[in-house]
């Protein structure tokens, strides 16, 4: 015996230290199944190695920012100008949305959904990844002494991230979405499809569990669901570039991050969340066609029209903020609002509005469980693929549904589905002070 | 291709100073997880840094434990369980020493064609340990692998040619 293991003394250490290895991933994957503990030895590589990164990403931020902030300043004044423009194109443009996202929000009002809102959220550096060329994470600069926690979602301005997968004192592992361990849930945002979104070896995005025969573009926008319980729903994920027949009954579609995912350098970590009923905006507050009144120049006094107006008002001091509200034509045409159009004349009878298109109605017609909860249709939609319930559909689920029907008619005059429940961009800079 | 056999007395065995047998492989995987990943995902310098020193030093024992070391320390930095890089750089170094004991590959296309080789090789052993013993859904992609292994070779020809420097004879 001892004669054989002389003769293969390399191959019998070799086998002992595999042993080893294994035996110690073994009693790693076990431990890992009862409850996610960091290493020791890992939090002292972690701590021997960031500290390093984190100076040299300050030196090159530095350097970055002598370079841009000094010597490269050529063509400024024109992108400045350039910069003006686009921001009066996009106040036209946020007025027109804020008038879409307050409406969707009396809608989620009326229909008592709950959404989830993100109250706070910790800036981050990005400094350094994982180490190895098959995994794709990050780690970030701060820890558990700033509050990180395992499975937070980590967001960008453009989309969401990936999610916390380790916390030590002062720094992360972010596992991004595009690592192939990754599965995040997902919907798409015109068809309302879910699907799994995973990473694949080569850092791309491929949107899994989307039945062979659903119809599915390229240029559509992928959205997180909600479903898996990390990401809120309704984040930007991605955009569809390429769809393909994939394995046994499903497409294979491929999906290109919101975020860039190479280009880390800030991300936001999303300490905390709430989850509430959406509650309408009472009807004091600046109306959109108010706000572009008093932004464009070519508008008509108001005081001149105060009398046409006032029915509206009346109607908004009684009813749930629908008369003042409801007003799409004149939110686009300020002037027209103010002369006392069927816009303003819509909202003082209601009733009368009511059958002529009730786009609510509708799909009342489609909902076949009443009595479902309220939110599961849109909150609790699980990332097993499929397609999702619609908002719309579980209207009739809710509670105050007979109350929403005759109240909710004239504020289902546009004829489109409510939009995604949550906002959460906007929620993420009003709430946050970051 | 000029892999040429040679005899165990005629060929050398290298050594290396303290400094650069701990400090190589830790700024390797420095530079691995600093470098941006756009440009630096494919490359494995651990790797690299394992078949260079198993090859120069062409002694399985020296080259097991140096594969294990690095990757044990590749693997604490990373998201998955530690030991499956472990397990594939002690492959790597065994292999790599055993074949440095009996094949001179000082040129650099034996280096190159060597490296694509076990470049292969550990994600072959780091597919099975992930996919068998740790449950990872991890997909395979020979386009991606071979490719990854040529950029790896072409990287390890000029880091062997630096790390040549640093050669000491026994």
């Amino acid at each position: 015996m001892e004669s054989v293991l002389g003769r293969y003394r390399n191959l019998t250490i070799l086998v002992g230290v595999l042993f080893l290895q294994v035996l110690g991933l073994a009693v790693q994957v076990k431990r890992s199944a009862d409850a996610e503990h960091t290493r020791l030895i890992r939090i002292w590589v972690v701590d021997s190695i960031t500290p390093l990164e984190r100076v040299l990403v300050r030196v090159q931020n530095g350097a970055n920012d002598l370079w841009h902030n000094y010597f490269f300043l050529r063509g400024v004044r024109a992108e400045n100008r350039q910069l003006k423009e686009q921001i009066k194109q996009m106040r036209l443009e946020q007025v027109r949305l804020s008038e879409d996202a307050a409406q969707a929000h009396r809608l989620q009002s009326l229909l008592a959904f709950k959404e989830q809102v993100v109250m706070k959220t910790i800036p981050a550096q990005v400094i350094g990844s994982s180490g190895s060329d098959l995994s794709r994470s990050v780690y970030i600069d701060k820890g558990s002494n700033q509050g990180i926690a395992p499975d937070m979602p980590v967001i960008t301005a453009d989309g969401i991230v990936g999610k916390v997968l380790r916390v030590y004192p002062s720094t992360s592992l972010v596992l991004v979405i595009n690592d192939q361990s990754s599965g995040v849930g997902v919907l798409l945002e015109k068809s309302r499809l879910q699907g799994v979104l995973r990473g694949t070896a080569d850092g791309e995005l491929i949107l899994e569990r989307v039945m062979s025969d659903e119809q599915v573009v390229p240029g559509e926008r992928v959205l997180s669901s909600g479903g898996d319980q990390i990401f809120p729903k309704g984040f930007p994920v991605g955009t569809v570039i390429k769809v393909s027949p994939g394995k046994e009954l499903f497409l294979n579609i491929q999906v290109h991050a919101a975020a860039d995912l190479n280009r880390l350098e800030e991300v936001l970590v999303v300490t905390e969340r709430q989850e509430r009923v959406a509650v309408a905006e009472s009807g004091a507050k600046v109306r959109a066609a108010d706000i572009l009144a008093q932004r464009l120049p070519s508008v008509p006094d108001k005081p001149a029209t105060i009398g046409t107006v006032k029915p509206a008002v009346a109607a908004a001091a009684t009813g749930p903020s629908l008369g003042a509200k409801v007003q799409p034509n004149g939110a686009r045409r300020p002037d027209a609002a103010t002369a006392g159009v069927p816009g303003t004349k819509l909202t003082e009878r209601p009733g009368r509005v009511a059958p002529a298109k009730p786009v609510a109605a509708t799909n009342h017609a489609a909902s076949p469980v009443p009595g479902s909860g309220d939110t599961a249709a849109t909150n609790g939609a699980s990332a097993d693929g499929g397609r999702e319930n619609r908002p719309a559909s579980s209207e009739e689920s809710s509670s105050g549904s007979g109350s929403a029907r005759t109240q909710s008619t004239p504020v289902a005059v546009p004829a489109k589905p409510p939009a995604p429940q949550s906002n959460p961009q906007p929620a993420i800079t009003e709430d946050n002070p970051h | 291709m000029p892999i040429t056999y040679t005899s165990g007395e005629q060929i050398e065995v290298y050594r290396f100073s303290i400094p650069v047998t701990v400090g190589v492989p830790l700024i390797a995987l420095f530079l691995q997880a600093f470098l941006p990943r756009r440009i630096f995902s494919i490359f494995d310098l651990p790797l690299l840094v394992t078949i260079f020193f198993a090859m120069a030093r062409r002694n399985p024992i020296s080259g097991l434990f140096t594969g294990a070391a690095i990757g044990l320390a590749q693997d604490m930095l990373g998201p998955y369980p530690i030991g499956i890089y472990g397990i594939a750089k002690t492959v790597v170094g065994y292999g790599a020493s055993s074949l440095g004991a009996k094949l001179d590959v000082e040129n650099a296309g034996a280096r190159l064609l060597v490296t694509l080789g076990f470049y292969l090789v550990h994600q072959a052993v780091f597919f099975t340990v992930a996919r068998g013993m740790v449950n990872l859904t991890l997909n395979w992609s020979w386009s991606r692998g071979i490719l990854a292994g040529l950029a790896n070779g072409v990287v390890g020809m000029v880091l062997y040619f630096v790390l040549d420097k640093f050669k000491q004879r026994t």
